[in-house]
C-alpha cells in the first residue's frame, strides 16, 4: 500500500493517431477491390436493367429469335451466343490436349535443364498481346485455312479465330495443369514405379487422375478466358451477328460485338448503348461463375494433399 | 500356376508385353513433347508472319516528277530548302493549316522530307509483297512489276524506320507513324501505374500484415482473385460508364477549365487501365511481402517497433524489388491491352500529340487493331511494324522484370 505513489509501467496499447490513419488508409485500399466489384455489378446491372426494362425487349424475343439488331428492334441473342460458344469450343479443343500434354511433359518427363529451356516458350506465348494474335489469325491462319479447305473459308471466320485463341490459352492451361500435376505427392509415383509401371503408365494412370480436379479448374479458367477474349475475335471472326454453326463462316461474338459497336459513335441512353451493357453484364456473370467454380475446385484439391 | 496366369504374363510373353509397353510409353512421350513443339512452331510462325509483313518489295509511282519542283535531287536538300519548296508549292491555306498544327520552321528535315513526298510529289503505292515473296521470288516480282506497272519504281522497304517512330498518324499508310500512339500509350500507362501502384501496394500490405482472418478479409481476398479473372472488356464497359460518362466533368477536364473535350480522354483510359491492373499488382505485391522472412518482423517487434514501423522500415524495403517486378509485369499487361481502350477511347483518327491528361488519345494496340482491320495491304505492313515496336517494348520490360527477379532470388 505504501508503494502507491509509484506509477506502474503502463503496458496498455498507446493510441497512436498517425498509425490509426495509416491503418485506415490501408484498409480502404484493400476494401476498394470490393467497391470495384460492386461498381461493375451496379453500373452494368443498371444499364442492363434499362435494356431489359424496354417494353420491346421481351423474354420470348431475347431467347426465342435469332436476329440481333437492337437498333431496328431485333433482340435475339442467339447469334452472339452461338458464335461465342463455337469459337470458345474450338479454342478449348486446341488448348486442352496441347496444354495438358505440354504440362505432362514438363512435370513428368523433362529434366530441370530441359524445363528451363522449354518453359520460356510458353511464357513468351502468354505474354504476347491479344491484338497481335488477332493479326496472326487474320493474316496467317485464315490464308492457311483457305489454302487447306479452299474457297469455303470466308475471310473472316470463326475457325481461324478459335484456333488462334487456342494457342493463346495454351500457356494458361499448361501452367495451371503443371501446378496440379506437380502437387501430386511423390509417393504415388514411387508406388507405381515399385509396381513395375512405366513412366507413361504412371503419368497417365496414376498422376493424371490424382491431378484431375486441378486440371478441371484449369479447363474452366480456360473456358472463362476464351469467352471473355475480345481482340482475336474482333479482328478475325467477323463483324456482324450471324446465326450459323459453320466454323468457316463469319460470325460476331459477344465480345466482338461490344468492341465494334462501342468503337463507333454511340449515344448514351440509346438501345444500342444499353444492349452492350446487357451483353457485358452477361459476360461478367458467366466468367464470374466459372472463376468461382474453378477456385472452389482448387481449394478442395488443396485440402486433399496438404 | 494359379488362375491369375491369364492376367499376369510370365517368361517370354512377359518380355514381349514389356517391350510393347515401353514402345507405347515412348510414343506417348513423343506425343507429349510434340505439344511443346507445336507451341514453339506457333510462336515462330507468329513472329515470322509479323516480320513477313513489315519488310518487302513495294512498287510505287510518283504522281509528279521531283524535277518539276527542284533541280537538285530530293535527298540532297537541307531543311531550309525543303521548307522553301513546301512554301512555294503548297497552297497558302494548306501551308497555314500545317503551320498551325506545328510550326513548320521547327519541324525536322525528315518530317519535311516526308511532307514533300506526301503533298507535292504524291507517292502512290501500287502493290506490296511479303518478305518471303521478295526474297525467294524476287525475279517473279520484278517481272510482274515490269508487266503490270511499267512506270513504277520497285524498292525493298522496311516499313519500320526511325521516321515511322517519329511521325504522327496519317491517313496514308506510307506516311503514317506511331509517334502519337507511343506517346498516348506512355501517358495512359503512366496514369494507370500512378493510381494502381500505391493503392495496390496498400491493399497488399493490409491483407498480409494487418488483416485478421475474419469473414470480411476472406471476402476481400477472394474478390481480388476474381477481379483478376474478369474479362478486360468488362473493365472497358465499367470505364465507359464511370469515367467517360458519370465523371465526365472530371475526366474531360471541364472542371479545370478545359473546354474542347468530352470524357474520352487519356485520363479515363489511364484510370480504367489502373483498375484493370490493380488485382495483378495486389497479388504480386502480396507474394513479395509473403516472401519476406518472418524473423525480420519478429526482430522488429522484439525491440518494440509498432506494426507500421515494422512494415515501413523492414518489410517494405525487403519486398520492394518484388513489388517493382510485379508492377513492371502490370505495365506490360497495360501496354498490350486493347479492348478497354477501344471502348473508352473510341477515337479513330488522332494526329496530334497528347498534351496532357485531358487530351484525346490513341495508343499502340489501338493503331495495330485499326490498321489490321483495313483492307489495303500497305496498312497491314504498318500494322506489322507497329507490332514489332510493341513487342520490343514488351520484351525490354519483361527482361527488366526477369533481371530484377533474379537479383531478389539471390538475396535470400
Amino acid at each position: 500500500m505504501e508503494n502507491q505513489h509509484f506509477r506502474p509501467l503502463d503496458l496498455k496499447k498507446k493510441m497512436r493517431l498517425g498509425e490509426t490513419v495509416i491503418q485506415t488508409l490501408l484498409f480502404i485500399a484493400g476494401f476498394l477491390s470490393i467497391f470495384i466489384t460492386l461498381a461493375i455489378v451496379y453500373e452494368l446491372g443498371k444499364e442492363a436493367w434499362l435494356f431489359f426494362g424496354n417494353p420491346d425487349v421481351t423474354f420470348a424475343k431475347f431467347f426465342g429469335t435469332t436476329r440481333w439488331q437492337p437498333g431496328i428492334g431485333q433482340f435475339g441473342i442467339w447469334p452472339l451466343v452461338t458464335s461465342t460458344l463455337i469459337t470458345s469450343f474450338i479454342a478449348i479443343c486446341v488448348s486442352l490436349p496441347l496444354g495438358l500434354a505440354a504440362a505432362l511433359f514438363l512435370s513428368e518427363y523433362a529434366s530441370p535443364k530441359a524445363r528451363s529451356t522449354l518453359k520460356p516458350i510458353l511464357e513468351v506465348l502468354a505474354g504476347i498481346p491479344t491484338v497481335v494474335y488477332g493479326y496472326f489469325a487474320l493474316l496467317f491462319m485464315t490464308p492457311l485455312l483457305q489454302g487447306i479447305f479452299g474457297e469455303d473459308v470466308e475471310v473472316y471466320n470463326m475457325l481461324s479465330a478459335g484456333l488462334v485463341m487456342g494457342i493463346m490459352i495454351l500457356p494458361l492451361i499448361a501452367s495451371m495443369s503443371e501446378d496440379a500435376l506437380s502437387a501430386v505427392p511423390r509417393m504415388l509415383r514411387e508406388g507405381a514405379y515399385a509396381m513395375g509401371a512405366t513412366k507413361y503408365e504412371t503419368s497417365l494412370q496414376v498422376v493424371l487422375p490424382a491431378a484431375l480436379s486441378g486440371i478441371g479448374a484449369a479447363l474452366i479458367i480456360g473456358i472463362s478466358r476464351a469467352v471473355g477474349e475480345t481482340m482475336i475475335v474482333a479482328i478475325a471472326a467477323g463483324s456482324g451477328p450471324n446465326f450459323t454453326f459453320n466454323p468457316f463462316k463469319a460470325a460476331e461474338t459477344m465480345t466482338g460485338h461490344i468492341a465494334r459497336i462501342s468503337g463507333g459513335d454511340l449515344s448514351y441512353n440509346s438501345i444500342d448503348y444499353t444492349s452492350l451493357f446487357a451483353i457485358a453484364f452477361m459476360l461478367f456473370l458467366v466468367t464470374l461463375v466459372l472463376n468461382l467454380i474453378s477456385e472452389a475446385i482448387i481449394n478442395k484439391f488443396r485440402q486433399r494433399y496438404e | 500356376m494359379n488362375s491369375n496366369h491369364d492376367h499376369y504374363p510370365e517368361g517370354d510373353s512377359f518380355r514381349r508385353s514389356l517391350s510393347g509397353r515401353y514402345r507405347t510409353a515412348s510414343i506417348w512421350q513423343a506425343l507429349f513433347f510434340s505439344a511443346l513443339v507445336i507451341a514453339l512452331l506457333s510462336l515462330v510462325a507468329l513472329l515470322y508472319n509479323v516480320a513477313d509483313g513489315a519488310f518487302g518489295y513495294v512498287a510505287y509511282e510518283y504522281k509528279h516528277d521531283p524535277a518539276e519542283f527542284t533541280a537538285k535531287p530530293l535527298d540532297d536538300l537541307n531543311q531550309e530548302e525543303l521548307l522553301a519548296l513546301l512554301k512555294a508549292n503548297l497552297s497558302s491555306g494548306a501551308y497555314d493549316k500545317l503551320n498551325n498544327e506545328q510550326p513548320m520552321e521547327k519541324r525536322s528535315k525528315s518530317v519535311l522530307y516526308t511532307l514533300v513526298l506526301e503533298r507535292l510529289i504524291q507517292i502512290e503505292t501500287l502493290q506490296i509483297w511479303s518478305m518471303t515473296d521478295s526474297i525467294f521470288r524476287s525475279a517473279g516480282v520484278k517481272a510482274e512489276v515490269a508487266e503490270n506497272y511499267p512506270e513504277a519504281k520497285l524498292e525493298f522497304r522496311s516499313w519500320l524506320t526511325p521516321v515511322f517512330l517519329t511521325t504522327p498518324m496519317s491517313s496514308k499508310a506510307e506516311f503514317a507513324g506511331v509517334r502519337t500512339a507511343i506517346l498516348g500509350t506512355l501517358w495512359m500507362v503512366g496514369i494507370a501505374i500512378l493510381t494502381a501502384l500505391p493503392i495496390g501496394t496498400g491493399a497488399a500490405i493490409y491483407l498480409q500484415e494487418y488483416a485478421s482472418k475474419n469473414f470480411l478479409n476472406r471476402i476481400i481476398q477472394t474478390n481480388i482473385n476474381n477481379l483478376a479473372g474478369v474479362p478486360s472488356i468488362v473493365y472497358g464497359m465499367l470505364g465507359l460508364a464511370i469515367f467517360v460518362r458519370a465523371l465526365e466533368p472530371f475526366t474531360s477536364g471541364s472542371m479545370f477549365g478545359v473546354t474542347d473535350s468530352n470524357g474520352r480522354t487519356i485520363l479515363s483510359a489511364g484510370l480504367t487501365m489502373g483498375i484493370l491492373v490493380l488485382p495483378l499488382i495486389i497479388i504480386n505485391a502480396q507474394e513479395a511481402i509473403k516472401a519476406v522472412p518472418d524473423s525480420l518482423r519478429q526482430a522488429a517487434f522484439g525491440v518494440g517497433a509498432t506494426r507500421w514501423q515494422t512494415t515501413w522500415h523492414h518489410v517494405l524495403p525487403n519486398a520492394l524489388p518484388g513489388i517493382l517486378t510485379g508492377s513492371i509485369l502490370a505495365v506490360s499487361r497495360a501496354i498490350g491491352e486493347t479492348a478497354p481502350l477501344i471502348i473508352v477511347g473510341a477515337s479513330t483518327f488522332i494526329s496530334l500529340d497528347p498534351e496532357g491528361p485531358f487530351s484525346k488519345f490513341t495508343a499502340l494496340p489501338i493503331q495495330i487493331y485499326q490498321w489490321t482491320t483495313r483492307a489495303q495491304s500497305e496498312f497491314h505492313a504498318i500494322a506489322a511494324s507497329a507490332i514489332i515496336v510493341l513487342l520490343i517494348l514488351l520484351l525490354t520490360l519483361n527482361a527488366t522484370a526477369v533481371l530484377l527477379r533474379n537479383r531478389v532470388q539471390r538475396k535470400y
